[in-house]
């Protein structure tokens, strides 16, 4: 494969397109800080998380270009959450049964 | 003169660098998770005494300064080279902007006696010492980030100017976009952990 067809593809995202994810970037956290404000109990966390999550997705998919990307790359990112999420998941098992 | 570069390969070693990293601050998630758990009234209280204003401003100054290094590849993509590296000088003007935030808000703390085994904070319930003493060690290794970030940045600016980086041989400069996209989605985990928990 030559690297001056992978860098030259036209398939790539413009200015306009990132202004968006920008902005929407912009009024997730604006929603985050005003459910924040709402005293739900425990949910407040999981909306937190549940913004956050979108928002990091946004960054990765779009600012970092992975919806663009090959699919060994995609799988490795998919690999690398995975593992996290075990890591995360088992230590819940553990600290929340105790 | 310039050996082609391996552009997937480039990627991945950059890639499989950032995994180390999410890890990294995966590691620092999954203590302050189940220290939140351990005291969650501790960490509500210590979590209202940071300043929720200074923390939006910050992940807004983040958030603008990733759109400025997404948009450099862009522009260097296309060609445009000097486009490319003001909208590099913004991201570095930006993450500047946001290290003088959290200086001030360090500065903040650290005059009303809240660091790390004060002899304020040592009198506090043991929950809110250790809700500081994450708040300094994760937002203090994020910095440290933003720092490294902003060296990459600066070099990559350099490289530019060197006529080293261009349009055709951009990676190295998607690659350090990579890293300081990272340090903003790590920061978007941090700023509702610390200062919107209720």
């Amino acid at each position: 494969m030559s690297e001056h067809s992978t860098q030259h593809e036209g398939h790539g995202p413009g200015y306009g397109l990132f202004i968006a994810i920008w902005a929407a970037l912009l009024v997730l956290t604006a929603t985050t800080v005003w459910v924040a404000g709402i005293n739900l109990g425990f949910l407040n966390v999981v909306a937190a998380l549940a913004v956050a999550t979108t928002k990091a997705s946004l960054v990765i998919f779009f600012f970092m270009h992975l919806k663009y990307e090959e699919l060994t790359l995609k799988l490795m990112v998919l690999t690398a959450f995975v593992i996290l999420s075990i890591f995360i998941g088992m230590t819940f098992f553990d600290t929340a049964y105790r | 003169m310039t050996l082609p570069k391996d552009y997937l390969g480039a990627k991945m070693g950059m890639w499989l660098f950032l995994f180390t990293e999410i890890l990294l601050f995966g590691g620092l998630f999954v203590l302050y998770s189940v220290t939140m758990q351990r005291y969650p009234v501790e960490f509500h209280t210590a979590s209202q005494m940071l300043d929720v204003t200074m923390g939006t401003l910050n992940t807004v100054v983040l958030i603008t300064s990733s759109l400025f290094a997404a948009l450099a590849v862009i522009a260097l993509q296309r060609g445009d080279i000097r486009r490319s590296k003001i909208f590099i000088l913004l991201t570095i003007l930006l993450a500047g902007v946001f290290l003088a935030d959290k200086y001030m808000e360090w500065g903040a703390k650290i005059h009303h006696g809240i660091y790390p085994n004060s002899p304020h904070l040592t009198d506090w319930p043991e929950g809110q010492q250790a809700f500081f003493a994450l708040y300094y060690t994760m937002t203090g290794l994020h910095g440290i980030h933003v720092v490294l970030g902003m060296g990459l940045l600066g070099w990559v600016y350099w490289l530019i100017s060197k006529g080293k980086i261009t349009p055709e041989q951009h990676v190295t400069l998607e690659n350090a976009g990579l890293y300081w996209h990272l340090v903003d989605l790590i920061w978007i985990y941090l700023f509702p952990l610390f200062y919107l928990i209720t």
